[in-house]
């Protein structure tokens, strides 16, 4: 199918400017936006990862931050630099103290082992539907939780996790955004995208239908999970130092937050999500340090950003269920463009 | 006009929809002081919406039900059983986790004149005696039968000037169905007027006074249910014949 | 210390633990029946009621009325949380009502934290609560906080059991959890019920909240988040929306985390939060209807 001619234009250039924006904002912009640049496409990817499932075949999964810290801990331990390891890790399985990975491979490592995770989490879970999926996922993210804090020959336990490597910048973030959005795009817009959210919208219909229910939602729950697990992986080298509690309720709320506030059917709604929430929530805190205005000086409040954040979400839940996106994309007038030029296309030919 | 003349419910050109599907397509209907009306149909024809819409628990998107004088359509449903309409609903819909005397209870939890709630229970028992026998069970481990005679006396506990009947034979012994009819029958001779939903349409004509038959969502024919028992026209309707 | 007082010791612990969970259960329970919410909020309720308490009683209010006001403050709470979140979504899809409940906890515990830091605080125990009984030459102690627990427990539930069946409020509320639209169809006051429900259930969470500060002898803005999802867990576990369930999942989880704690070795001990949640999702899995309802087919 040969689609409209300014498709790859666009997409060419988005590309450019990525690159640019990429490599040219650390030498223009001060570190404080370089770190918000690159914490919104990081969290896109987690918002992303959060979205197959929870937005595309309606299963809410409550426990995806668990398959964020596994990521993030395995990737630390395969990258620590060797020489560090016997020191912070000692009681690490010795074959794991030989080596160390790069930051590429580590991030995949831990992409597959979330993944593998998911797919033995997943099979029994993506039977249930409902809150019942919710609930238990989020059991999951205890167990995660539980079993990092007490795993501490691998994880250091309560304590902080550190030594990885600061590796993620901007390149990196925007390129692994790139990779989870084209795999995204291409499955959801995909027949089988179609049958994931026709179980999403009608499980029995579906099944009557013969699309095989616990297959769709097991295969968005696990590519989801991989790239959860990449993202953790991210967020481990640009954190550099981290504890469980990192990766649990807090992380998890604000991830949905965002899914939820940008349109959880909709890909670039996730990305508008993570864009409004993350302004928002800078500018709340802000205010929240306190500030003297026209003389009168208003002291810190701390939690009065996330209070704010809160009824943002509960005025969202009441007025816009599903988001400012709804289940839209944003395409700036390209996919109907396409479409009409399509259209005209086969009417010539007709 | 005189007293008699004016119906005691009263419906015009009711419309309801869920989504894009007309359930109800403009039924008109009336149920007179004591008059027992039977409501039949195929599956589907819409019988089970009328009396919905008539309790509240589904809105008319356009036309009229007036109770006793009073506008009704589209209030909640507890206010219309304090207007004096109960429905014993298809499926009964018993509280199956409480007991026998629980579910009466509840079924009197609009009725202030406590102090007669226990005659009518009395008087309850009369006319099924089981409920008597069965008072501290659990609803759920009741017969078939036994759950539809509860679930009517259920509904006659709110002192009711119309009780609304969706397929009171509906998974009940066959022996059964005829002493459920006969205590229907009982309630017909106390006065207690009823508009009947039921399948089995000779158990039905036999009951009412009169009859409607809907089709697809409007009234296909109605009559009198002696009229109604010697034509052939209900089947006809049921099979979808032109009238 | 003789095995058989080593036992003794632990029911008396299983028995408070086990209290604990159930009054926090049977509020969540409540208001999964009527209202089909699992309801994130209701940890912050309880510590809601363990801060009135405590501000109350640093303003010179006695113990024990500061601790009637505490409970009253969290139905009040809860009525707020009804009126204001929940209502407005009564009929949204279940992930849309689970996720304005978790956004109401995130509004709590930040309020809590804006206004009383999330450093821990004392809690204003009277001192003879924390006197201690001691059997059989010490080997068995129980204070009085967990004798308190247990009786309140104890005097709450008798309570709420006359109210479930004695009265036609309490009767309507099992009505409306079993079969909605046949309580509206006998002319049970729905929202009138949901509002009872959440004074009832924020009530109970009151409650808890006062008696799990008190065992733990300090409050703090996220207290409610633990027995929160400890209580999930017992709801589910006996039967979620059902009453009498949450109660026997209350004992049975209370019973399991002390059985773990006190007779299996540390290394598996240390792991008991996630044993929990296992059998959480197990029964999720297996028997989503908990101990005492029969499978209901809830899957895909």
């Amino acid at each position: 199918m040969s689609g409209d001619w300014r498709i790859p234009l666009v997409l060419l250039a988005v590309c450019v400017l990525a690159a640019a924006v990429a490599y040219g904002a650390p030498h223009v912009l001060s570190d404080y936006f370089v770190r918000i640049i690159l914490l919104i496409a990081l969290n896109s990817i987690l918002v992303l990862s959060l979205s197959l499932s929870n937005g595309f075949t309606g299963v809410f999964s409550l426990g995806h931050v668990g398959f964020i810290g596994a990521g993030a801990y395995v990737s630390g331990i395969l990258s620590i630099p060797v020489q560090q390891k016997m020191a912070l890790l000692p009681h690490l399985p010795s074959f794991l103290h030989w080596f160390s990975l790069p930051f590429l491979p580590a991030t995949v490592v831990a992409g597959l082992f979330t993944a593998i995770l998911a797919v033995i989490v997943g099979y029994p879970l993506m039977r249930l539907s409902g809150y019942f999926v919710s609930v238990a996922t989020m059991g999951f993210l205890i167990i995660v939780n539980v079993v990092l804090i007490n795993a501490s020959d691998f994880t250091r336990g309560a304590r902080t996790f550190t030594g990885v490597p600061l590796e993620t910048t901007l390149p990196w973030v925007f390129a692994w955004l790139g990779v989870t959005l084209f795999v995204l795009a291409r499955l959801v817009y995909s027949p089988f995208g179609r049958s994931m959210k026709a179980v999403r919208d009608d499980t029995i219909a579906a099944s009557a239908v013969g699309i095989g229910v616990l297959r769709a939602r097991l295969i968005a729950f696990v590519i989801g999970a991989f790239f959860s697990g990449v993202g953790g992986s991210l967020y481990a080298h640009y954190l550099g130092s981290f504890s469980p509690n990192t990766f649990y309720f807090a992380m998890m709320i604000n991830l949905i937050a965002m899914l939820v506030l940008g349109g959880m059917e909709s890909l670039t709604g996730a990305l508008v999500g993570v864009v409004c929430v993350s302004i928002l929530s800078e500018l709340l805190r802000s205010v929240e340090r306190g500030f003297t205005f026209a003389g009168i000086t208003v002291p810190a409040l701390f939690g009065a950003s996330q209070i704010v954040l809160g009824f943002v979400f509960i005025l969202i839940m009441i007025f816009r269920p599903k988001g400012i996106m709804g289940d839209r994309e944003l395409t700036f007038g390209l996919a109907a463009r396409s479409a009409r030029a399509r259209k005209r296309r086969e009417e010539q030919n007709a | 006009m005189p007293e008699a003349a004016i119906p005691l419910l009263h419906i015009d050109s009711l419309e309801v929809r869920f989504g894009a599907v007309r359930a109800l397509k403009g039924v008109s209907m009336d149920v007179r002081q004591g008059e027992v009306v039977a409501l039949v149909g195929a599956n589907g024809a819409g019988k089970s919406t009328t009396l919905r819409t008539i309790s509240g628990l589904s809105r008319p998107r356009s036309g009229s039900i007036t109770f006793a004088g009073a506008s009704i359509g589209g209030r909640p449903p507890p206010q219309i059983v304090r207007l004096g309409i109960a429905h014993s609903p298809e499926g009964r819909r018993l509280f199956g986790a409480l007991t026998v005397a629980e579910n009466l209870r509840l079924g009197a939890c609009t009725r202030t004149d406590r102090a007669k709630i226990a005659a009518d229970t009395e008087r309850l028992f009369a006319l099924f005696p089981i409920l008597k026998q069965r008072w501290r069970q659990l609803a759920g481990t009741l017969s078939g039968g036994e759950q539809q005679q509860l679930a009517l006396a259920r509904a006659l506990m709110a002192k009711p000037r119309l009780l609304l009947l969706d397929e009171p034979s509906l998974g009940v012994a066959p022996l059964l169905v005829r002493q459920i009819f006969d205590a229907l029958g009982e309630l017909k001779r106390q006065g207690v007027t009823m508009l009947l939903v039921e399948q089995n349409i000779k158990l039905a004509l036999e009951l009412a006074d009169r009859a409607y038959v809907l089709r697809t969502g409007s009234v296909a024919l109605s009559g009198s249910s002696a009229e109604l028992r010697d034509s052939d026209r209900v089947a006809q309707a049921y099979l979808g014949a032109a009238e | 210390m003789s095995g058989f007082e080593y036992i003794v010791q632990q029911i008396v612990n299983a028995v408070s633990l086990g209290s604990l969970y159930a009054l926090v259960a049977v509020g969540l329970s409540i208001v999964f029946g009527v209202l089909r919410l699992t309801n994130f909020a209701h940890g912050d309720v309880m510590m809601v009621g363990a801060f009135t308490t405590v501000l109350l009683n640093a303003l010179g209010l006695p113990f024990v009325p500061a601790m009637a006001a505490g409970v009253v403050g969290a139905a009040l709470a809860g009525f707020l949380i009804e009126r204001i979140a929940y209502r407005p979504v009564r009929d949204a899809p279940d992930v849309t009502r689970l996720l304005t409940s978790l956004a109401v906890t995130y509004i709590l515990e930040n309020l809590g934290i804006l206004l009383f830091t999330s450093s821990p605080r004392n809690f204003p125990l009277p001192a003879i609560l924390n006197e201690s009984w001691q059997l059989s030459g010490g080997a068995i102690t129980f204070t009085n906080i967990n004798l308190l627990t247990i009786a309140l427990t104890f005097v709450s539930l008798l309570l709420l059991g006359w109210f479930i069946t004695r009265t036609t409020t309490g009767l309507g509320m099992r009505a409306a959890a079993e079969d909605m639209p046949a309580a509206q169809l006998v002319g049970l006051d729905v929202n009138r019920l949901i509002i009872v429900a959440f004074l009832v259930a924020s009530a109970y969470a009151g409650i808890a909240g006062v008696l799990w500060a008190a065992q733990a002898g300090v409050v703090q803005p996220q207290m409610g988040f633990t027995p929160l999802l400890k209580a999930f867990v017992a709801a589910i576990i006996g039967g979620f929306g059902s009453i009498a369930g949450a109660l026997l999942g209350g004992y049975v989880l209370g019973a399991l985390e002390i059985f773990i704690v006190a007779f299996l070795p540390s290394s598996v001990s240390s792991y008991r939060d996630a044993i929990v949640f296992s059998i959480l999702i197990a029964f999720l899995l297996v028997r989503p209807g908990g101990l005492l309802k029969p499978n209901r087919e809830i899957k895909l």
